[in-house]
């Protein structure tokens, strides 16, 4: 591996420009004749437009334009698209209502955008926002899941009766009810899964640069797909053809799936600045912009239910979900508690009868979409407080239940479409319970007990699914999208190397472990080598950076283009050397001749490529090479979690005492960026479990609108995490990659949940555990889940 | 942020004149509520006309158990007061909790008490300490300046200047902190000033701000000793409920947290 080689703790080379404030984001570039945009927002959350009065704001200063919902559709700005199609279980295609990007008739959330005002400055934009005048009919509102469906409820979109979307089923059903017929013991529970708001560290942005000349524009954007973005705004949304539309996605400070998605802003930027005539737009959404308008995720309420036959193997699962997908159907919502939920349904089990019912609606809040996991922690977190659960009520340890149910045999096809190629589930269940003292925790309960404390401990097994994904299988699900990537490596003159890369990092540490892969196969310095990644003038094409892909799909298209490079140079070698190319030898930056001691620098090769003076017959000068990958399968990430806690009888507060962490990634490149990918997994999770939570009123508005009441994880909330790794190679890749970036948020929740039902002695605690409800859930055994 | 003119005061004359003689002016101290406030265009007033110029408006002075804190005083300033501490470490544990760092560095007792956001800390010291507000203007007992949720006696433009108390014989303030935003959800400050003279102020969970809770400074008057709260009731349907704690739980907290100030002040 050499000391910046695979599995080597290289420090991450971004780091540098970050931590001394010199990265660049989208907000911090400025361009000459830079306007400014602010957004006319609903404060209603549902309401008929009546009337908008644009003629004192319009003779305010600096104001450019101000332009509405009706200019944008009639300038033909397509409607804002969901790229998977879902089918209802009767064959009909998903009931999607329009979403133009400026509403036109109705406003369907708090924060839905009505007009936007281009001015010189800021402010001068903000004040002529303030002064543009909505009348609004007010309607009366829906916002969760469960009233949504009531016939009597508001009807959101024309489109989708009783808000219903999709109708959609996964399994056999019959088969399912079969073994429930046939089951000794079945067990039920209810379970939630709060909303979440993503909260990357930078706000979303869009710088757009219009060239009038060329009719060309640039837009600077904070987004983990600059290609799809292109894509997507060209092809759909008609802003400009894919050759007048420079797409780049500087340094983004974070993403967590919400800046997959292309949205209003954006699209509405690229148009005004046009429509406007003027150089350049800027948007940068305020933190309260980020609340109301980023993607939340999660939302779901499911009812489920497991059989087990006499010797507690399970026989049968079935599930009953309803996803709330807010207002209008984000890029891709449709997906997430579908074919990226349903399918792990199986857990790390043997199940052989699976039957998932999943309906989704539409209410009157901002719209829901993939968040870090999306869809894989609302499976696990089902699955694994169902087993805490079952094995309560069979009365037996939860270990042994999951233990006794495991995967044993590889390849395994799960009845939920998903085949796990590799895993050691014992392996990991076996570290976690050795690094946790699993054996002796009663004795750490009695002595919580006697200063008057509850201690539990839970676990969770989780399983999920990464490196999305083959093309031709998310193609037949309904992905309007094939998910493999692209590499493009230029070796220069002077033998060093630039990576082109169709994933992004954003925050993810790519500029570090890309690079270690050519220092591994070559052994030249990690510094010799860049990443060019977020450009899509530089970088031809990709799909860029969610699901951990970027690790299983993206390297493995580098890997690809390394195999073409190292071809190509050994031939070079050979003629130079005069040897047979199959004798030559690529190590420590030198080109060699196996057992002699001729040998070249690999900057000698690589000027011969481009010299040209001496090539092999018919070979074409220099040095670069491209590749394309497309993965044969999802990889499955696996591992064990457990936490023990204690928790406050008197207040509900709930410490926890100690969190460990086994993960199977198959390979990994730099165990300090996984480590740290996994920490802040595992403080999103927890997050989720304790803390964080999405809450509108009634009437629509979103009560934790900022962080004076939305309550995200800090450090002093998380304990010091015990991780460790376990490794099974994953066989569907070239570098045997599983993928680790979301693993932490999908396998934490219900090991913390689980943990305090075990301190509290019963399941009925609702998610988040914050001290409020785990009190009431010891004062008077809780509110119940679905009730709440 | 709406346009605004900024002034910086002399001294106290000046300061009541400038703000008198500006169209809606606001007093501006550490900042830290007013900013953020007019930063989300919440608050938009024409002036500020900043107190923390004025010359030793900000010291603390402490003789034999007198205190008194000038109303520009830091939070960071007031927690770390060596004298202070000898005298009322309650309080300068209280302000060595309140907000982070720069929250601590840049707040002050007099824009917090002037505030009187309903879950802020200081009010409640101020009410068990028996504290009087100083002003331009005019000296009054705490319970008389704290007048509701966000609302004081204070008139246009009066100004705190300094707050003034004897240091109670032993105190200590207990602090249930919100998940989200640490401000109090239940603070209890509880000071025994000696012979029989027991207060207790709850901060954070009222649905009328600030108070006295006098059942628990009887109980406790007879004896200082936690167990004596049990047979005290909080109310439930004067407690805020919101989606951070119901009525009920704040009632519980207030409950809990008085017990545990209790101890801490008897130990
Ligand atoms: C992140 C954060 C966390 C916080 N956490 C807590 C917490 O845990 N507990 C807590 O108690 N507080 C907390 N605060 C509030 C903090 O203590 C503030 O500093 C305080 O409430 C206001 O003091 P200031 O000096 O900043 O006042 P300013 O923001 O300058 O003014 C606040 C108000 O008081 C008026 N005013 C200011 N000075 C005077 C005066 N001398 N006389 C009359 N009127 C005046 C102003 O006109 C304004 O209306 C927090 C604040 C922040 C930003």
């Amino acid at each position: 591996m050499g000391i910046e080689g695979i599995g080597a703790r290289v420090l991450r080379k971004e780091d540098k420009r970050f931590i001394t404030g010199a990265g660049r984001y989208t907000d911090d570039h400025k361009v000459a004749g830079m306007h400014y945009a602010a957004f006319v927002r609903s404060p209603h959350a549902y309401a008929k437009i009546k009337k908008i009065n644009i003629k004192a704001a319009s003779k305010m200063s600096g104001v450019a334009g101000i332009f509405n919902g009706k200019e944008l559709t009639g300038d033909g700005i397509g409607n804002i698209i969901c790229g998977w199609m879902v089918h209802s279980k009767d064959g009909s295609p998903m009931n999607m209502g329009a979403w133009s990007a400026l509403a036109t008739e109705y406003v369907r959330y708090v924060g839905d955008a009505v007009a936007v005002v281009i001015a010189e400055t800021l402010e001068e934009a903000q004040a002529a926002a303030e002064a543009v005048e909505v009348d609004y009919k007010v309607l009366k509102a829906v916002v969760s899941a469960e009233d949504a469906m009531d016939p009597k409820a508001p009807q959101l979109h024309p489109e989708a009766k009783n808000n219903i979307i999709y109708d959609w089923e996964i399994g056999e059903e019959d088969a399912t009810d079969a073994a429930f017929a046939k089951a000794a013991n079945v067990v039920e529970i209810d379970i939630r899964n709060n909303r979440l708001v993503p909260n990357p560290m930078e706000p979303r942005s869009a710088l757009v640069q219009y060239d009038a000349a060329e009719d060309h524009f640039t837009l600077h954007t904070t987004s983990q797909n600059p290609h799809v973005a292109r894509l997507v705004l060209s092809a759909f949304y008609q802003v400009a053809p894919e050759n007048k539309l420079r797409v780049i996605a500087p340094d983004v400070g974070g993403g967590f799936g919400a800046k997959i998605y292309i949205y209003p802003e954006e699209i509405v930027c690229l148009w005004a600045a046009k429509k406007a005539g003027v150089a350049a737009v800027k948007w940068t959404a305020s933190r309260s912009d980020a609340f109301l308008t980023d993607a939340h995720g999660r939302d779901h309420v499911s009812k489920a239910k497991m059989a087990f036959d006499k010797n507690n193997k399970i026989t049968g699962f079935k599930i009953e979900t309803l996803a709330n997908l807010g207002a209008y159907m984000s890029l891709f919502s449709s997906s997430v508690p579908t074919y990226l939920y349903a399918t792990l349904l199986s857990g790390q089990y043997n199940i052989p009868n699976i039957h998932c019912n999943v309906k989704t609606v539409y209410t009157n809040t901002v719209p829901v979409d993939a968040y870090r996991g999306a869809g894989r922690p609302e499976a696990t977190y089902l699955v694994e407080r169902m087993m805490t659960t079952a094995a309560r009520e069979l009365g037996v340890d939860p270990a042994e239940l999951r233990r006794k149910n495991f995967v044993q045999q590889f390849p395994h096809q799960t009845p939920v479409i998903m085949c796990y190629d590799a895993g050691d589930f014992g392996a990991s269940l076996d570290a976690a319970m050795a690094e946790i003292k699993y054996d002796s925790f009663e004795k750490r309960r009695k002595k919580s007990a006697k200063n008057g404390m509850l201690r539990g401990i839970g676990m969770s097994c989780y399983i999920e699914a990464c490196g999305i994904a083959p093309s031709a299988a998310v193609g037949s699900l309904g992905a309007g999208v094939g998910l493999w990537e692209s590499a493009e490596v230029r070796v220069n003159p002077v033998g060093t190397v630039e990576i082109l890369t169709g994933s992004h990092s954003h925050g993810q540490g790519h500029e570090t472990t890309f690079a270690q892969l050519v220092t591994d196969r070559f052994g030249l310095p990690n510094e010799n080598v860049q990443i060019v990644h977020g450009d899509t003038d530089k970088v031809q094409f990709g799909m860029g950076t969610y699901g951990s892909r970027s690790g299983a799909v993206g390297m493995s298209a580098i890997e690809k283009a390394l195999d073409k490079v190292e071809a190509k140079a050994k031939k070079i070698a050979a003629h130079m050397l005069e040897a047979a190319e199959g004798d030559i030898e690529i190590k420590n930056g030198e080109v060699m001749v196996k057992g002699t001691d001729k040998k070249l620098g690999w900057h000698e090769v690589c000027l011969g490529a481009y010299t040209g003076h001496n090539l092999p017959e018919g070979m074409e000068p220099g040095l670069k090479e491209g590749a394309f990958y497309d993965p044969t399968n999802f990889t499955f990430p696996a591992g064990c979690y457990i936490c023990e806690v204690e928790v406050d009888p008197n207040t509900g507060v709930t410490t926890i005492e100690k969190f460990v962490a086994a993960d199977d990634f198959g390979k990994i490149i730099n165990p300090m960026i996984v480590e740290g990918q996994v920490h802040g997994g595992l403080a999103q999770g927890i997050g989720q479990a304790m803390m964080e939570n999405a809450v509108y009123d009634d009437d629509g508005q979103l009560l934790s609108a900022s962080y004076m009441d939305y309550t995200m994880p800090r450090a002093d909330d998380l304990p010091s995490f015990n991780v460790s790794t376990t490794e099974t190679l994953c066989p569907g890749n070239p570098l045997g990659i599983k993928g680790c970036g979301e693993a932490g948020a999908i396998g934490s929740p219900p090991a913390v949940i689980n943990a305090i039902t075990d301190a509290i002695g019963h399941n009925n605690l609702t998610m988040p555990a914050s001290p409020q409800n785990v009190w009431a859930a010891i004062n008077d055994g809780g509110m119940s889940e679905a009730a709440e | 942020m709406y346009e605004t003119n900024y002034h910086r005061a002399k001294d106290a004359a000046d300061a009541a004149k400038k703000l008198r003689s500006s169209d809606d002016g606001m007093y501006l101290s550490g900042g830290m509520t007013l900013l953020p406030t007019m930063k989300q265009r919440l608050a938009a007033p024409s002036d500020l006309v900043d107190l923390t110029h004025i010359k030793d408006m900000n010291k603390i002075s402490v003789t034999r158990k007198d205190v008194v804190i000038g109303a520009t005083a830091t939070h960071a300033e007031v927690a770390s007061h060596a004298k202070l501490m000898k005298v009322c470490p309650s309080l300068c544990a209280l302000a060595s909790h309140i907000g982070d760092p720069h929250v601590r560095n840049r707040g002050t007792i007099g824009g917090s008490i002037a505030n009187n956001d309903p879950a802020a800390d200081y009010p409640s010291a101020m009410m068990a300490l028996g504290a009087t507000i100083i002003t331009n203007k005019r000296k009054m007992k705490a319970e008389k300046f704290f007048t509701g949720m966000f609302d004081t006696a204070l008139a246009e433009d009066e100004f705190v200047k300094a707050v003034s108390f004897t240091a109670p014989k032993r105190g200590a303030y207990s602090k249930f902190p919100n998940p989200a935003s640490r401000y109090a959800m239940a603070g209890v400050y509880v000071a025994d000033h000696g012979k029989g003279d027991v207060r207790v102020g709850v901060t954070g969970a009222s649905q009328n701000g600030v108070y006295r809770a006098k059942d628990m400074e009887k109980a406790l008057s007879k004896s200082f000793d936690a167990a004596a709260l049990e047979g005290c009731n909080v109310d439930e349907g004067d407690m805020l409920s919101d989606i951070h704690g119901s009525s009920a739980y704040r009632a519980n907290l207030v409950k809990v947290m008085a017990k545990r100030a209790v101890e801490a002040a008897a130990s």
